[in-house]
């Protein structure tokens, strides 16, 4: 186990040198190069100059790698020029992080309540109505642009249900500690606050729940399929245990392997996801930042943003192979 | 056996199903008996066939021309008001005053092309490495995947959106070459798998011991034998890289000439008046749902009539 996660670690490093490399790449592969870059149009001749001698352009291209990569890991990517000009990357990452992640994870909670339950009901109706309606609704699904989806709950749901769809908390007097709006209120027991960020969540967490729904619902549907076709099904059945028992300890257990890595696997598309959502339902996060800078072409944010994604996605999907030890024994003998 | 979900394992899962089968038909016939039956299946095809139809020829069911701004006095900016319905122009006009009508029919065309050209390049990618790789074995495989691997541990939309941001002026062709590249390690990953799983296969023995070229044995052989789940995957591509132009053009990083329409380019560019004239974006909304809706139905469809698992 603990040999498993070193190696996956390792190869963790693996992949963010050779992206760091790519990266580099991409820097200088830009119009103007990297100067531009990192200091923006307007920057001055001197500053230009200036930068040129700090960054070691005129020394040989391995060297600037090195220098690049030795930047980077001590959290230097530059300084913004269009997301919040003047504000570090690195800052901007920081603030932006929690809000990302508690909207993800209420969003995954979402297509986890609604996708579990759901597709264990088509699967053992199978062929019936409503597994072919919700089979039908979860392709209609995942066809829905993001974005798209996204305006119509600001524009059309928004009004009906009374929710707010700007920003991720009122002008209201809330005490800070965490960065999690929710979390925050709560700990400091300020109810109000911690409700009232909660309720800017709704909306923009369902807009972004909708893919991961769908393929929650699908997988959960194949995977409850393939377990009841199992000999050990039939066996619960025939000794006389109770429907429940057997959908809990015989059935949902073994088809939520797959679901698990599922969930893993949606982090990349949820991150994706955020960029649209954030951008429609102005919510100050990470996906907002990217939006704002590909739209002004801000790379110092881009760069930083799309390596801690990249590091995201890799960690959560080494935790999710991690938690197939706690859901299938079979895995931790080995 | 669990289904596999993990992005990996599913694209190897699809590539070995393909490998090896027994049945008195061959595996196309007994898919085309199956998914002629199929209501989902004939539903996507019907769906796609009039998307195919309808582009090829926009250009003359048009009732007017898409780029000429012909009711541009009907266009109050100030006051935020469009053209509205009115005779000769049957969805009114769009915010620079064009016909709406034409300029949706002849989209079609340009959403057609970003999703074949699309496909077809990371079809074209994928096909070259994943051959490579399936063929040689050994260092060039290892080589390969490694770099295949690296760019599946990267969110592939994100990857898009980064891709795009390179090019200083976006166009018509950076916007598909972006959607393509995120496709080609699913293509490579898919085709290796299934060429791996006939390396030890009876007919390439054969073919072995009746001395082909190796060459041949690649190309006559092994390719011709594992196109089923690519192509199965393209179907799917052909609806994603749709929705992701879309997003593309949303984050403003598509085509900014809007003269020829393309319903993404529709879509994300009425951003900003969503809630004044919610019209001009559900209909291309509309049309792109329908679309991706039509070939992702035939894609799992076809699916599974070609999954030997599922011939019981």
């Amino acid at each position: 186990m603990l040999r498993y996660t070193i190696r996956r670690l390792i190869q963790l490093v693996g992949v963010v040198l050779v992206l760091s490399l790519l990266l580099f790449a991409w820097l200088r592969a830009l119009p103007g190069g990297p100067v531009s870059a990192l200091l923006g149009e307007r920057a001055t001749p001197e500053s230009r100059e200036a930068l040129t001698k700090q960054l070691g352009l005129d020394q040989p291209i391995f060297v600037q790698y090195f220098k690049f990569l030795g930047r980077a890991l001590s959290g230097d990517f530059g300084v913004s020029t269009g997301v919040q000009p003047g504000d570090s990357a690195m800052e901007i990452f920081l603030q932006r992080f929690p809000a990302t992640i508690e909207l993800s994870f209420l969003a995954i909670v979402i297509a986890i309540a609604f996708g579990i339950p759901l597709g264990y009901l088509a699967a053992k109706r199978r062929g019936g109505w409503f597994d072919n309606l919700s089979v039908g609704g979860s392709l209609i699904g995942v066809a829905v642009p993001v974005f798209f989806l996204a305006y119509v709950l600001k524009d059309v749901l928004s009004s009906a249900l009374g929710l707010p769809t700007e920003g991720r908390q009122d002008a209201i007097n809330a005490t800070r500690v965490t960065g999690f709006f929710v979390f925050d209120g709560v700990i400091t027991q300020e109810w109000d606050a911690a409700l009232n960020a909660l309720e800017h969540l709704i909306l923009p967490a369902v807009a972004l729940s909708t893919i991961p729904f769908a393929v929650v619902f699908r997988i959960t549907r194949a995977a409850v399929l393939d377990v009841l076709d199992e000999d050990f099904v039939r066996t619960a059945e025939s000794k006389g245990l109770t429907a429940p028992v057997i959908r809990r300890r015989h059935v949902l257990r073994n088809a939520m392997l797959p679901v698990v890595t599922t969930i893993g696997l949606q982090t990349g598309a949820l991150l994706a996801g955020a960029v649209l959502t954030e951008k429609v339902f102005s919510f100050a996060g990470v996906g907002q930042a990217l939006a704002i800078g590909f739209e002004r072409r801000d790379y110092p944010v881009l760069l930083l943003l799309i390596i801690m994604a990249t590091i995201v996605y890799v960690v959560v999907n080494l935790l999710v192979d991690l938690s197939y030890a706690f859901i299938d024994p079979r895995i931790r003998t080995r | 056996m669990v289904t596999p979900t993990r992005k990996k394992d599913r694209i190897d899962a699809l590539a070995a199903s393909s490998a090896d089968f027994d049945a008195g038909v061959s595996l196309a016939v007994s898919a085309w008996r199956q998914l002629r039956r199929s209501p989902m299946f004939l539903t996507g095809a019907v769906i796609i066939g009039l998307f195919v139809l309808v582009s090829l020829l926009s250009p003359w069911l048009a009732p007017q021309d898409p780029s000429e701004p012909m009711l541009i006095d009907q266009v109050v900016k100030a006051r935020n008001e469009i053209p509205p319905i009115q005779p000769g122009h049957v969805l009114g006009g769009d915010l620079q005053g064009r016909d709406f009508f034409s300029r949706l029919l002849v989209g079609s065309q340009q959403t057609l092309i970003v999703g074949v050209l699309a496909t077809l390049i990371g079809l074209t990618g994928g096909l070259t490495l994943g051959t490579l790789a399936g063929a040689f074995g050994g260092w060039v495989d290892s080589a390969v995947m490694r770099v295949v691997d690296v760019m599946l541990s990267l969110p592939s939309l994100l990857l898009a959106f980064s891709i795009s941001a390179l090019f200083a002026r976006p166009n018509q062709y950076t916007v598909i070459v972006a959607v393509a590249v995120v496709q080609i390690p699913v293509f490579a990953r898919l085709l290796r798998g299934s060429m791996l799983a006939q390396r030890h296969s009876d007919h390439v023995l054969a073919a072995t011991a009746l001395g082909v070229k190796p060459g041949a044995i690649v190309f006559r052989h092994m390719l011709p034998n594992s196109l089923g789940p690519v192509i199965v995957q393209s179907t799917l591509v052909l609806a994603t890289a749709i929705i992701d132009a879309a997003a593309l053009s949303f984050l403003g990083l598509g085509n900014p000439d809007d003269r020829i329409p393309e319903w993404g380019q529709m879509l994300g560019d009425v951003q900003n008046v969503f809630d004044t004239h919610p019209q001009l974006a559900f209909w291309p909304a509309g049309c792109i749902i329908v679309v991706a809706l039509g070939f992702t139905l035939m894609g799992e469809t076809l699916r599974e009539a070609l999954d030997p698992k599922s011939r019981r």
